[in-house]
């Protein structure tokens, strides 16, 4: 608790200062708006529903686009981890797809999806596939060696392997490239609907923007730094329960 | 004192039929450099055989190659009339560095259960098998404990109570013992002679502490030279039930930890002379 209260010192402060000048005439930027305007903003943004709407459109559609990729990407780490010829195979592919910045593929997800969740969830799935692919290869790597031996002396099969043993020991590591992944996919899904997808948080960003509602346009820009801090706690809360997740496995 | 008998060095007159495992002209080669060469072994069933030799000298190797864990570049390595081709749930293995053999994100329970579930056994058996193995290894305290909140003996009777409900039916144990303290190695000891005993499971015991191999073996083979072959096969005539106190004073015992003694420090010299 005071812990709390002093690292809250500095931010009311600064709002407080905020406030103040832009009141009496010190400040005078129009893009700054006032921390009392944004809050009226905020609250009228909430309570009419609109905010919450965008948000839930933005996170599923993140949401949808991270379990994709944490599938395809734990899975074919798994396997690449585990074979290190298959590795050499799809090493140079991988190396080659992974720089390709997502947001490139607008364009071309636009004519194959349309607007909508198609179009933003794809985007979000190739930008979070690369740091759980890799992570998951070198986590599976890292794997105790006797842990593969116990494995293969008791002839457990494949499934039974991947499921019981490899995963929940490479468990800890993937999660940081999930972790990596969950705010790579924020990032890119309000960028998506900024630019392009009319849905979602980042299109009323835009819109706020393009309609000179200043306030409202920085109350939803707060309300998605909340959104990303819940996100890393929950996150971090998945992380360090992993131990539980598996005992029944 | 009974005169020690001396066996042929390389293969016992054992016919292949009567023996659980088999190993003929057995050679092991890491690249260019031969581990093993010409190891001629058989195991009668439920046999007690113990493997010393001096560090380094290939006896894991020889271990992981009964395990199937790692391949022969030459001679037969038969299991019950079968030629050895990988793992198998039949032939379990005890790893010295039980830490990392175990399961760290599973209860005891859960370890055990491991080789349950790779043998199928319905959830509602696996209780009662698990509970019996628990209590005969003295877990049943330990049951929801986790590997890393118990001690290194206790650790090693998981690893142990595992494999045993893999129901193996040869044993291979890689220095076991080897980083327990004396007072556990010794009760543990005459755990695992119970146990086989009871179970008639053929083991592969191997160690470096020639006592421990002849208080254990009903023989026990002697790996020196590079590459490793078997310099000697020792049978050990001591009564059974085995006993920490009676047996160790034996006279036999004493007769036997010499001749093993001698044989082993002539290995090294000479080994140090090649380097």
């Amino acid at each position: 608790m005071r812990r709390l209260l002093l690292g809250a010192i500095i931010p009311v402060l600064l709002l407080g200062a905020w406030e103040i000048s832009s009141r009496t005439g010190l400040l005078t930027l129009e893009s700054l708006s006032r921390p009392s305007d944004i809050l009226v903003a905020g609250y009228a943004a909430l309570t009419d529903g609109s905010l919450l709407l965008a948000t839930v459109q933005t996170c599923e559609t993140a949401l949808l686009g991270l379990m994709m990729a944490a599938v395809f990407g734990i899975v074919l780490g798994a396997v690449l981890g585990l074979l290190p010829t298959a590795e050499r195979i799809a090493g140079p592919t991988i190396e080659a797809l992974r720089p390709i910045p997502a947001i490139a593929f607008m364009p071309l997800a636009l004519m194959v999806f349309g607007f909508g969740v198609g179009l933003e969830a794809s985007i979000v799935a190739y930008a979070c596939v690369w740091p759980i692919l890799i992570v998951t290869i070198a986590a599976v790597r890292a794997i105790e060696g006797r842990l593969l031996e116990v494995a293969a002396v008791l002839e457990l099969p494949v499934w039974k392997k991947m499921v019981k043993i490899v995963l929940p020991a490479a468990f800890a590591r993937i999660n940081v490239g999930l972790r990596v992944a969950a705010a790579i996919s924020l990032v890119v899904a309000v960028t998506v609907e900024i630019v392009l997808n009319p849905r979602g948080l980042g299109y009323r960003l835009i819109l706020a923007e393009q309609a000179l509602e200043i306030g409202l346009m920085w109350a939803q820009l707060v309300w998605l730094c909340l959104l990303g801090y819940v996100l890393n706690l929950l996150l971090s809360r998945v992380g360090r329960g992993s131990a539980a997740i598996w005992r029944p496995l | 004192m009974q005169a020690l008998r001396k066996n042929p060095v390389a293969v016992r007159p054992v016919e292949a039929s009567l023996s659980a495992l088999s190993i003929s002209k057995l050679r092991v080669r890491f690249g260019a450099r031969t581990i093993l060469e010409a190891i001629n072994l058989n195991v009668r069933p439920g046999e007690f055989v113990c493997i010393v030799g001096s560090s380094g000298s290939g006896k894991t190797t020889l271990l992981r190659v009964l395990a199937g864990l790692a391949r022969a570049d030459h001679g037969r390595v038969l299991f019950d009339g079968a030629e050895i081709s990988g793992p198998s749930c039949e032939r379990a293995i005890i790893f010295q560095d039980y830490s990392k053999a175990l399961l760290p994100w599973r209860t005891v329970r859960g370890n055990v259960a491991l080789s349950l579930e790779a043998r199928n056994v319905p959830a509602k058996e696996q209780d009662a098998i698990i509970d019996e193995l628990l209590a005969k290894m003295g877990l049943s305290r330990a049951r929801e404990q986790f590997p890393a909140q118990l001690s290194g003996g206790m650790q090693q009777r998981v690893q142990i109570a595992r494999c045993l409900a893999q129901e193996p039916k040869l044993l291979l144990m890689d220095e076991p013992f080897g980083a327990l303290d004396a007072m556990t190695r010794q009760v543990l000891q005459d755990e695992i002679l119970q146990l086989v005993a009871e179970k008639h499971i053929s083991t592969v015991f191997i160690t470096h502490d020639l006592e421990e191999a002849i208080y254990l073996g009903d023989r026990v083979v002697v790996l020196g030279n590079s590459p490793a072959t078997i310099v000697e096969s020792m049978d050990i005539e001591l009564p059974r039930p085995r006993d920490q106190l009676t047996t160790r004073e034996d006279g036999r015992f004493l007769a036997y930890r010499h001749r093993l003694f001698g044989l082993l420090v002539h290995d090294r010299s000479e080994r140090r002379g090649q380097c």
